[in-house]
């Protein structure tokens, strides 16, 4: 709390409110697990003796996905997360973008921003993809002309054509996602939160991609992304955040992270690679 | 301090600056400030709201050549059927067991819809709950938003019975209008309430749905509620069935019945309980949905 504070004051009392900030303070959070079987959740617990089954003060049974996450981004940061299947990468995305409350701990943003968490994210699969842009500008609570803006935009970037006058559900996983990426950060968002699915848009798409959220992070703004690919992170991201288990196992550069966290054959081959040009 | 702001750049006047603080729970008074709140952002998305539930019908009929009629004509086709058999039965007078069955069985339909399937508003929405921050009465309002919609469908068969059958109409009609208020407001609370419900104890929507499978027996909606006099038992189905006092408000000014004021008092009574407890639920569980969907 206090923590929070002492970072996000100074820049609202000295009236710099585009300022972005992203502030988590203590961050726990504790799934309930209501539609298992509690015998056979306790089997689990005594057979596996697994640090993140627990139980919470009314003795139901939790599993602790995020336990005392700390930490604090200023405009111009770029975090990865990394971290195993399962270590609560996506539950922090959904934490951060105030999707789910936490079970203890404080969470505070400062700056208009959007979570790319689930490439069909509030899109109807049975409408076009036109359609779908104005069914966002209405999410946004866009105004009419602000929509229409968005629709001009994200034609420009998705360059999907002719395609925008097909329904959704026609389109390839690729396709979507570029749709999805293109009204996401059609207005710069000052903090911009994604998860990996986005590496799965073509070369010359996440050229392009790459080159928005570039220009987004110039304006001094934040970017959060969780992914497995370690030439990505080191590519997009200047500091990287190590979950493991759902705590903070490392925080710290890019390089000096991957050291830690992968093989070491797969880091010297990495590192290569990173020297080469 | 006045300086810095000042010389604020130019463009920070359309950047919207977005603040919010989420923190754990800190007890009831958060709890009712976070659902106000709620209420607030999604009073201000009310385009949205009219636009998904608007969708929600249009979506369900595309392709079908007679689209969301079918919901007028599947209701009219039952209505006519129910009325000449019950008619018969109940040795009533077609010309006016049919104005009454119609508007009936229609407004039946609609509170029915509030509650069962505001029961699901959170459930259905699953994947924009987790992919969004979004306040959650936009989807409680969606539901509302839909049924009402399926309702403007079906009271064109009212309208057409009414009208064949002559039924008077006068200013006490008007009447009707704020009891459709109150229906509103307390649909809306029926999809708060057993929308957080619903979502955390799976087999409420099936209690749900029980319930008012029974509730359409036993409230008078085929059957007009004079038949009971004389039957001191059975006059308790009405007197402690709190659709009946709703289903009567409106009923009541379009049929040209006696209302009497007691009926309103008890409706208002029903709709403060229901509105104040799913207030209540809705603050306490409001943090917790995006785990239970």
């Amino acid at each position: 709390m206090d923590r929070f504070r002492a970072n996000a004051r100074p820049d609202r009392l000295l009236g710099l409110n585009t300022m972005a900030n992203l502030t988590a303070s203590d961050i726990s959070i504790d799934f309930p697990l209501y539609h298992s079987d509690s015998r056979s959740l306790k089997k689990t617990i005594l057979g596996q003796a697994s640090a993140r089954f627990g139980r919470d003060t009314n003795n139901r049974p939790v599993v602790q996905a995020l336990q005392n996450i700390s930490f604090s981004l200023n405009s111009g940061d770029r975090l990865g997360l990394i971290g195993s299947n399962g270590s609560g990468k996506t539950t922090l995305l959904r934490v951060l973008s105030g999707i789910y409350q936490p079970t203890g701990g404080v969470l505070s943003a400062d700056g208009r921003l959007t979570a790319l968490l689930d490439p069909g994210q509030g899109m109807n699969h049975q409408l076009t993809g036109r359609e779908n842009i104005r069914l966002r500008g209405l999410y946004l609570g866009l105004s009419v002309s602000q929509t229409m803006e968005l629709v001009k935009d994200v034609e420009d970037f998705s360059e999907l054509g002719h395609f925008l006058d097909l329904p959704v559900r026609n389109y390839s996983s690729g396709m979507t996602i570029r749709l999805a990426f293109a009204m996401a950060t059609a207005f710069p968002p000052e903090i911009l939160l994604m998860d990996e699915w986005i590496l799965a848009g073509d070369a010359v798409f996440m050229e392009k991609a790459k080159k928005r959220v570039e220009g987004m992070v110039r304006h001094a703004d934040i970017l959060v992304l969780a992914s497995h690919s370690p030439s990505i992170l080191i590519e997009w991201c200047n500091r990287l955040l190590w979950i493991e288990n759902g705590q903070i196992r490392g925080d710290g550069d890019p390089m000096s992270i991957l050291e830690q966290y992968l093989p070491p054959a797969a880091f010297r081959e990495l590192a290569k690679v990173g020297a080469g040009p | 301090m006045t300086k810095a702001l000042s010389t604020m750049p130019q463009d920070g006047a359309f950047r919207k600056p977005a603040h919010f603080i989420l923190s754990a729970d800190r007890g009831w008074k958060q709890r009712f400030q976070l659902a106000l709140a709620d209420l607030r952002e999604g009073v201000h998305l009310w385009r949205l709201i009219a636009v998904l539930g608007f969708l929600d019908i249009k979506l369900r009929y595309r392709g079908s050549a007679l689209g969301p009629f079918w919901l007028t004509i599947s209701m009219g086709v039952q209505v006519g059927a129910m009325a000449f058999i019950y008619a018969d039965l109940f040795h009533t007078d077609i010309h006016t067991y049919l104005p009454f069955l119609s508007l009936s069985l229609i407004a039946w339909n609609y509170l029915n819809a509030l509650v069962t399937d505001g029961g699901g508003c959170f459930i259905q929405s699953d994947s924009v709950i987790k992919g969004m921050r979004m306040p959650f009465t936009v989807h409680a309002a969606r539901s509302l938003m839909r049924n009402t919609m399926i309702l403007a469908h079906n009271i064109v068969i009212v309208i057409a019975v009414f009208a064949i059958m002559g039924v008077h109409q006068s200013l006490f009609s008007f009447m009707a209008l704020p009891a459709f208020g109150l229906w509103l407001v307390d649909g809306f609370a029926f999809s708060l309430l057993f929308g957080a419900l619903c979502a955390r104890f799976r087999d409420v929507p099936q209690i749900i749905s029980a319930i008012m499978q029974i509730a359409f027996f036993i409230t008078p909606v085929m059957w007009n509620a004079n038949i009971l006099n004389g039957h001191r038992e059975a006059l308790f189905l009405i007197r402690f069935n709190p659709f009946y006092y709703l289903l009567e408000i409106l009923r009541a000014p379009l049929l040209g019945t006696p209302l009497p004021a007691e009926t309103w008092i008890y409706a208002l009574l029903i709709s403060s309980i229901l509105i104040l407890f799913s207030w209540i639920a809705f603050a306490r569980t409001r943090g917790r949905i995006a785990f239970w969907v």
